[in-house]
C-alpha cells in the first residue's frame, strides 16, 4: 500500500431531515482503508440513519458519499450491509442457507438464479461464523446470537470491501460477541473496512481503531486514542454521561480516562490508525 | 346426488367442467400470489384491491356497453391498480397509517362502485343485467372463452412470479438489504402488487368483490401451517386454492341457487380449519400434545427430585419412601402414582412395598440431575459423596 492514506469511505456534508426536523446535520466522515470503526452516540443521535443514508436506503437532503473515491451508486458491489437483526421477520419460511445465499443476489443481478457456486460460498461463510451445521435449519429455530451470525455470513458472501453493520452486538451472548470481534479483525487483516453502529462504550477502545461520536452533528471522528476522550463523550452524550458514570458499572469510569491518559502521555500529532501501522 | 356421480359429471358435463376449470384457475393464482401478500403482512391488501376493482367493472361496461369478461377484467384491473397505487402513496406521503389508508381506499372505491352499479341498473335497456354478480360472484355463467382469458392472465402472472422469484423473496424477507444490493424494491413492490391485482381480478367474476380477499389470505394461511419452505408454501397454497375452487363449484352445483363464490370460500375455510388443527409442528393439536408431554416430563422430574431429596437424608440413597410423603411434596401437581408407575416402567424407581417406593441404581443419577437442577447449590451429603466415589470407580 502506498504511503498516503486511502480513504475507503468519504462522506461530506450529509444532512437528513425527517419532517423538517434535522436527524443528521452536516456530517462529514472519512475512514481510511482497513479500519474497524465504531459509530457511537446516544439514542436518537442518527446512527442508523447515517448508515441508511450512506447506503441509499434513505434520501438525504444534502451530501455526498464516496466509496473508494467514487459515488456509492457506482460502487455498490464493494459494499456489504448487515441490518439490525430485528428488522426482519424470523418466522419467514426459509432456511439458514437460503438467507445467506441472498448475499449473492446483488452480484448475480436481475433474474439469474443462484446455483452451485452460490451454495458453496454460502456454506463456506456459514462455517466461518460457526454455523456450518445449521445450513438447513428453518430460521425461526435460531437464537438471537445465531440470527446475528447468519446475517454476518450473508454479508461475508457479498465479498465486499467495505461493510456497514447496524448493531451486530445487540443482544448476543459473550461467546458470540467474541466470535464476531474475531471475524471483524480477520476482515481488517484482509484489508476490508468495517463500520459498526455500537452501543457499548466500554469495549470501543478494545475493539475498534477508529471512532465517530455522533449526536445529530459529528462531535468527533478519528483514531480511537485521539478522539475517544471524556470531553468528546460529554459533548456527545450531554448530561447523560454523568448519569452513566455514577452507575455501578465501574468500567465506564476508567474507560474514557484511560483514553485521555493515552493521549496525554503520548502527544503525537498524527497517529496512524492501528490497521495502517 | 352421490359423490361419484358428481365427480363423473365433472368430466362429462360441459358446463360444470367449464365452471370447475375457472374456479381451479382462480384458486391457483390467488393462492400463489396470496402467499406473498400474507408473508409481507399485507393480508388485507387483497380486500382493498377487490373492492377497489368494482367501479372499474361498472365503468368498463358504461364506456363500452359490453359485458365481455375481458373488457370488464381490464376495467377491474385498472381500477384495482389505481386504488392500490393511491393507497401506497397515501402511506408514503402522509401521516395516515397503512390500515387507515386501506380502509379509506376500500370504502371509497366500493362506495363509488355501488353508486355506479345502482345508476346503471336504472338504465332503460336491460343490457346491464348481471353486473351485480360481481358482488357475490357467479361462476355458473362462465363460458369457455372466459376460461381462456383467465388461463392466459393466470399464465402471465405465474410466469412473472417464477421469473422474479429470487427478487420477490428478497422483497418479502428483507427489502432494505435488497435495496442495498441494487434491486429497486419500489419497482418490485409495484410489480408484485400488480400481479396480485391481476390474480384478484381473475377471481372476481366467480367469487365476487366481497369475498375475494378470503381467496387471497386463506390458502396461504393454510399452506403456511404445513411447511417452512417458501416454494412449498406457494405450491401448496395454489393446490389448496384449486381444491377449494373445484370442490366449491361441485357443492354449489348440487343445489339450485347456491352461489359459487360463498361455497368456494366455505371450502377454503374448511381447509384452513383442518390445517390450523392438524398440521404438524404449527397445528393446535400438535402444540397441545407437546405441552402435555412437557408437563408430564416436568412431573416425572419433580417426583424424581423429591425422592432424591428425601434419600439424601438417609445413609442409603436407595431408601424407600412413602407415597403419601411424595404426594404432600407434590401438592397441586397431581398424578404422583401415575408418575411413579411411568418411572417404574422406565426402570428408574421400584416398588418396595404396597406404599413404599425407592429409586433404583439406574434412577439415582437421573434423579440427582433433576434434583440439582432445582437445587443447584446443594452440598453433597456423606452418603452422596460415597455414592459419587463409587460411581467414579466403576
Amino acid at each position: 500500500m502506498q504511503e498516503q492514506t486511502r480513504y475507503a469511505i468519504q462522506v461530506t456534508d450529509l444532512t437528513v431531515a425527517y419532517r423538517e426536523k434535522p436527524v443528521l446535520w452536516d456530517v462529514d466522515m472519512e475512514v481510511p482503508e482497513a479500519n474497524l470503526m465504531a459509530i457511537v452516540g446516544p439514542n436518537g443521535a442518527g446512527k442508523t440513519t447515517l448508515l441508511k443514508s450512506i447506503l441509499g436506503l434513505m434520501q438525504p437532503a444534502a451530501g455526498q458519499v464516496l466509496i473508494y473515491g467514487k459515488p456509492y451508486q457506482q460502487q455498490r458491489r464493494l459494499v456489504g450491509y448487515v441490518p439490525q437483526r430485528g428488522s426482519v421477520d424470523w418466522d419467514f419460511p426459509t432456511t439458514v442457507l437460503d438467507v445467506v445465499m441472498m448475499g449473492r443476489y446483488g452480484s448475480l443481478g436481475w433474474l439469474k438464479r443462484p446455483g452451485k457456486s452460490e451454495r458453496m460460498k454460502a456454506e463456506e461463510a456459514l462455517h466461518k461464523v460457526g454455523m456450518g451445521e445449521y445450513a438447513n435449519r428453518q430460521i425461526s429455530q435460531l437464537s438471537g446470537g445465531q440470527q446475528q451470525r447468519v446475517f454476518l455470513a450473508r454479508a461475508l458472501v457479498q465479498d465486499a470491501q467495505v461493510y456497514f453493520m447496524d448493531e451486530p452486538f445487540q443482544g448476543v451472548d459473550a461467546v458470540t460477541e467474541r466470535a464476531i470481534v474475531t471475524l471483524l479483525q480477520e476482515l481488517r487483516s484482509a484489508g476490508k473496512t468495517v463500520v459498526v453502529v455500537h452501543h457499548d462504550l466500554q469495549t470501543v477502545p478494545e475493539y475498534f481503531d477508529w471512532v465517530m461520536l455522533l449526536n445529530v452533528r459529528r462531535i468527533a471522528c478519528g483514531p480511537v486514542e485521539k478522539v475517544f476522550t471524556e470531553e468528546n463523550l460529554r459533548k456527545a452524550y450531554g448530561g447523560r454521561i454523568g448519569f452513566l458514570r455514577s452507575d455501578q458499572n465501574h468500567h465506564l469510569e476508567n474507560m474514557p480516562v484511560e483514553g485521555v491518559a493515552a493521549v496525554e502521555t503520548s502527544p503525537t500529532g498524527g497517529t496512524l490508525p492501528a490497521g495502517n501501522r | 346426488m352421490d359423490i361419484f356421480q358428481l365427480l363423473s359429471d365433472l368430466f362429462t358435463n360441459y358446463t360444470l367442467r367449464t365452471v370447475a376449470m375457472g374456479s381451479m384457475v382462480l384458486g391457483i393464482v390467488s393462492g400463489a400470489l396470496g402467499s406473498f401478500a400474507v408473508l409481507r403482512r399485507q393480508s388485507l391488501l387483497g380486500d382493498a384491491i377487490s373492492h377497489a376493482a368494482l367501479p372499474g367493472v361498472v365503468l368498463a361496461f358504461l364506456f363500452t356497453r359490453s359485458k365481455e369478461p375481458v373488457v370488464l377484467m381490464v376495467g377491474a384491473i385498472l381500477a384495482g391498480w389505481v386504488g392500490t397505487i393511491m393507497m401506497i402513496n397515501i402511506v408514503k406521503r402522509s401521516r395516515i397509517k397503512e390500515d387507515s389508508a386501506l380502509g379509506l381506499i376500500l370504502s371509497v372505491f366500493f362506495g363509488i362502485g355501488l353508486v355506479l352499479l345502482t345508476f346503471t341498473q336504472r338504465l332503460p335497456d336491460a343490457s346491464q343485467a348481471g353486473l351485480d354478480k360481481f358482488l357475490f360472484g357467479q361462476a355458473a355463467t362462465f363460458l369457455i372463452r372466459d376460461i381462456y382469458a383467465m388461463v392466459f392472465l393466470a399464465g402471465v402472472v405465474l410466469f412473472l412470479l417464477g421469473l422474479f422469484w429470487k427478487e420477490f423473496k428478497l422483497l418479502s424477507f428483507d427489502p432494505e438489504f435488497g435495496e442495498s444490493q441494487g434491486f429497486s424494491m419500489n419497482k418490485l413492490d409495484i410489480l408484485l402488487t400488480t400481479l396480485l391485482v391481476v390474480a384478484i381480478v381473475i377471481g372476481l367474476q366467480a367469487v365476487g368483490v366481497v369475498l375475494m380477499s378470503a381467496m387471497v389470505v386463506a390458502p396461504a394461511a393454510a399452506a403456511r401451517q404445513w411447511t417452512d419452505r417458501l416454494s412449498v408454501m406457494v405450491i401448496l397454497a395454489a393446490l389448496f386454492g384449486a381444491l377449494a375452487g373445484v370442490s366449491g363449484t361441485l357443492v354449489s352445483s348440487t343445489t339450485e341457487g347456491l352461489s359459487t363464490g360463498p361455497t368456494i370460500v366455505l371450502c377454503i375455510s374448511l381447509i384452513v380449519f383442518i390445517s390450523l388443527l392438524l398440521a404438524p409442528n404449527r397445528g393446535l393439536i400438535w402444540q397441545a400434545l407437546r405441552r402435555l408431554r412437557q408437563k408430564r416430563t416436568l412431573y416425572l422430574d419433580g417426583v424424581l427430585a423429591d425422592m432424591y431429596s428425601l434419600s439424601r437424608q438417609h445413609d442409603n440413597l436407595e431408601y424407600a419412601h412413602r407415597i403419601e410423603v411424595l404426594r404432600t411434596m407434590n401438592a397441586g401437581r397431581g398424578g404422583v402414582y401415575r408418575s411413579l408407575k411411568t418411572l417404574e416402567a422406565k426402570g428408574l424407581v421400584r416398588r418396595a412395598d404396597d406404599r413404599l417406593w425407592a429409586l433404583t441404581a439406574e434412577g439415582l443419577p437421573v434423579a440427582r440431575r433433576a434434583f440439582l437442577l432445582l437445587h443447584p447449590h446443594a452440598l453433597d451429603t456423606p452418603a452422596e459423596k460415597a455414592a459419587q466415589e463409587k460411581g467414579s470407580e466403576a
